[in-house]
C-alpha cells in the first residue's frame, strides 16, 4: 500500500458543516489522520449488490456493472474514474434513476429510487442541452418544471450564468457556443435546479485548464457552501484528486469496484500541487493496469472477428 | 435580387407569350382565355366578394380540418412509435392507406354524413391525417433519446415532458411532414368542394365551369395557386427559419 494512502478502508470523514475550518486550510501537506466526526444515521447514497446487464441484440447480454457495494455519505464529494466504457455513465444513470438495475437495490435517503427525481441531477457526458431553448431557457427548464416563480427563477437563473461566466449569451441558442460554452451551461442548468445530490459525467472535459480551473474552485466552493452530495465522475485521475474526498476505481468489464482512495489532502487543493500529483500517482498506475485489460479486450475481440 | 429580377422576366415572358397566343386566336376566348379577361374576373371576384367569402369558407374548413388532422396526428403517430404492437400492426395499415387519393374517402364520407360541412371536414382529415402520422412516428422514432433523459432528470415527466421536450425536439423531424399534410389537405378540400354543392373555392372552380366562363376557372385557380403559396411563404417558411435560427441547421 503506498504511503499516500494509509487508510484503504473509506473513514467517516466528518460532516463539512461541523468542521468547515479543516476543509478551508490553505494547503500544507498531506494530512493523514482520519478526522473525527459524527457519520450520518443512513448514507446519502447506497447501492446494495448492484448488476446491470445490458441487452444487446444477438449476443450475450454485456454486463455493464457487477455487485457495485457502494455508500456515499451525506455532504461527500465521490470521484468516480476507470477505463472508458467501463460502467461509469451507466453508474450515474442507475442513481439518477434513468437506468433500472437487473439486480440490487439503489437507495437515496434510505428510500428505493423509483424513477427520477429532481433530488438528483445529472449532468449528461452528452449535456442533453435543449436546442430549442434559449441559454437562460435552457438554465431555468428544471426550475420550471419544479414550479419555481417567476421572479425566483429569474434571478436564480442570473446567478448561475453568471458563476458560469455566460451572462452575455443568455439569450443565444446552444448551436452558438462552444464545445466549453456548452459545458458551463449544463452546469448551471443542473445547479440552479439546487439538488440534493450532483452527478456529474465528465463535465469539465472539453474546458481549457484555466476555466477548468476556476470552475473547480466554483464547484467547491459551492459544495462546501450547500453541503450538497457530488458523484463525480473524471478520466482525469488529478482532478478527481483535487476534487474528492474520495475516489472510485472501477474495473473493466464487468464494471466492478477495484479499489476506494481516500484523499485526506487539506483543502482547498490545486491541481498542479504536490500533494495531489503523488496522490494522483497510485491511482494512476492502476488505472493504467486496468485500461491495458481494457485494450487487450478489445483487440483480442478484434483479432477474433 | 438577381433571383427577384430573373423571376420577374421570366413571368413577363410567359405571360407575354400567354397573351401572343391569345390575340392569335388560335383556339376561340371561350376555350383559352385573354390575360386580360382573366384580371377581369379576378377584380371582378374580389369586387362582387364571391371571391373573399369563398377563400373564408374555403379557409375555415382548412383550419379545422388540418387542426383536427395535426392533433390527432401527432397523437397517432406517437402511440405508434411508442407501442411496438402498434408498430407491426397499424404501422403497416397506415403506410398501405397513404396510397388512397384522399378524394376516395368521399363516398364514406356522403354515406356517413350527408352532403355536409362534416363529410367535407372528413375528406380533408383524411387527406392529411397519414402524412402527420406517419412523419409524427418516424421522427419519435429518430429523436435521440437524450432529450427526454434530460427531460426526465429535470423533472418533467408525463405530459409536461411531452409538451416541453418530446414535442419541440421533433419539431425539425416533424415540419416536412407537417408540410405534406396541409398540402394534401388543400388537395382534398378543393377536390371535396368541387364535388359539393357548398360556398368555397372548388365550387367557384366549378361554377365558372357551369358558365362556360373560362376566365373565371383560371382566376380560381391562380387564386388556389397563389393562396398556397402565401400560406407556405408565411407559415411553414417562418417554422423552418424559426428552426434554422434555434438549431443551427438548416430544416429538411
Ligand atoms: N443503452 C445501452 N445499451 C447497451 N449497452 C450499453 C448501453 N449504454 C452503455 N452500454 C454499454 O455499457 C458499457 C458501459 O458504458 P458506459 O457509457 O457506462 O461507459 P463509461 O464508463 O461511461 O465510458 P466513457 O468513459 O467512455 O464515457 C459499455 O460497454 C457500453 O457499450
Ligand atoms: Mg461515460
Amino acid at each position: 500500500m503506498n504511503a499516500n494512502f494509509p487508510h484503504p478502508a473509506p473513514q467517516p470523514t466528518p460532516d463539512k458543516s461541523s468542521l468547515p475550518i479543516v476543509h478551508r486550510k490553505p494547503p500544507r501537506a498531506a494530512v493523514m489522520v482520519p478526522l473525527p466526526g459524527t457519520p450520518a444515521a443512513w448514507p446519502k447514497v447506497s447501492l446494495k449488490k448492484v448488476c446491470l446487464r445490458y441487452r444487446t441484440n444477438g449476443s450475450a447480454p454485456l454486463e455493464a456493472l457487477k455487485n457495485i457495494d457502494l455508500e456515499v455519505r451525506s455532504g461527500e464529494f465521490l470521484c468516480v474514474v476507470g477505463p472508458s466504457g467501463c460502467g461509469k455513465s451507466t453508474l450515474l444513470h442507475l442513481i439518477a434513476g434513468l437506468e433500472r438495475q437487473t439486480s440490487g437495490e439503489i437507495t437515496i435517503n434510505n428510500r428505493a429510487v423509483q424513477g427520477t427525481g429532481t433530488d438528483r441531477i445529472l449532468i449528461f457526458q452528452e449535456l442533453g442541452l435543449f436546442p430549442w431553448l434559449t441559454v437562460a431557457q435552457n438554465v431555468g427548464f428544471g426550475m420550471r418544471m419544479k414550479g419555481v416563480p417567476k421572479p425566483e427563477r429569474e434571478s436564480r437563473i442570473r446567478e448561475y450564468l453568471r458563476l458560469v461566466h455566460l451572462s452575455q449569451f443568455k439569450a443565444s441558442y446552444i448551436h452558438q457556443l462552444s464545445g466549453g460554452m456548452r459545458q458551463r451551461v449544463a452546469l448551471a442548468r443542473a445547479l440552479a435546479t439546487e439538488p440534493d445530490v450532483l452527478l456529474m459525467d465528465e463535465p469539465f472535459a472539453a474546458l481549457d485548464a484555466q476555466t477548468r480551473d476556476l470552475l473547480h474552485d466554483e464547484l467547491e466552493r459551492i459544495w462546501a457552501e450547500t453541503g450538497r452530495t457530488i458523484v463525480f465522475v473524471t478520466h482525469n485521475v488529478r482532478e478527481a484528486v483535487r476534487l474528492g474526498d474520495r475516489v472510485l476505481l472501477l474495473t473493466f468489464r464487468p464494471g466492478q469496484i477495484k479499489r476506494e482512495y481516500p484523499v485526506v489532502l487539506p483543502r482547498p487543493r490545486h491541481l498542479e500541487d504536490v500533494h495531489v500529483a503523488g496522490a494522483a500517482r497510485e491511482i494512476l498506475n492502476d488505472l493504467r493496469a486496468e485500461i491495458d485489460k481494457s485494450l487487450e479486450a478489445e483487440y483480442g475481440d478484434e483479432a477474433r472477428a | 435580387m438577381k433571383r427577384a429580377l430573373r423571376n420577374l422576366l421570366f413571368y413577363a415572358a410567359l405571360i407575354g407569350a400567354w397573351a401572343l397566343l391569345a390575340r392569335l386566336r388560335v383556339w376561340p376566348p371561350y376555350l383559352f382565355p385573354t390575360p386580360w379577361g382573366v384580371a377581369e374576373a379576378i377584380w371582378a371576384g374580389f369586387a362582387d366578394h364571391s371571391f373573399w367569402i369563398a377563400i373564408g369558407v374555403s379557409m375555415r374548413r382548412m383550419l379545422l380540418g388540418y387542426g383536427l388532422s395535426v392533433v390527432l396526428g401527432i397523437a397517432l403517430g406517437m402511440s405508434v412509435a411508442g407501442s411496438r404492437f402498434l408498430d407491426q400492426t397499424l404501422g403497416g395499415l397506415l403506410v398501405s392507406l397513404q396510397s388512397l387519393p384522399s378524394i376516395c374517402w368521399l363516398p364514406i364520407a356522403v354515406l356517413w354524413f350527408g352532403l355536409s360541412e362534416k363529410a367535407i371536414l372528413f375528406v380533408v382529415v383524411m387527406g392529411s391525417l397519414l402524412s402527420v402520422t406517419i412523419s409524427m412516428e418516424t421522427g419519435r422514432k429518430q429523436l435521440p433519446k437524450i432529450y427526454s433523459m434530460a427531460g426526465r432528470n429535470l423533472g418533467a415527466r408525463g405530459l409536461k415532458l411531452f409538451l416541453n421536450v418530446t414535442l419541440p425536439a421533433s419539431l425539425p423531424y416533424i415540419v416536412t411532414g407537417l408540410k405534406q399534410g396541409w398540402a394534401f389537405a388543400w388537395r382534398s378540400l378543393i377536390s371535396g368542394e368541387m364535388i359539393f354543392v357548398t360556398l368555397g373555392l372548388g365550387q367557384l372552380l366549378m361554377m365558372g365551369r357551369d358558365l362556360n366562363d373560362m376566365s373565371q376557372v383560371v382566376a380560381v385557380m391562380i387564386l388556389i395557386v397563389a393562396l398556397g403559396y402565401i400560406v407556405d411563404g408565411l407559415v411553414f417558411k417562418t417554422i423552418e427559419r424559426l428552426l434554422e435560427q434555434r438549431w443551427g441547421l438548416a430544416a429538411s
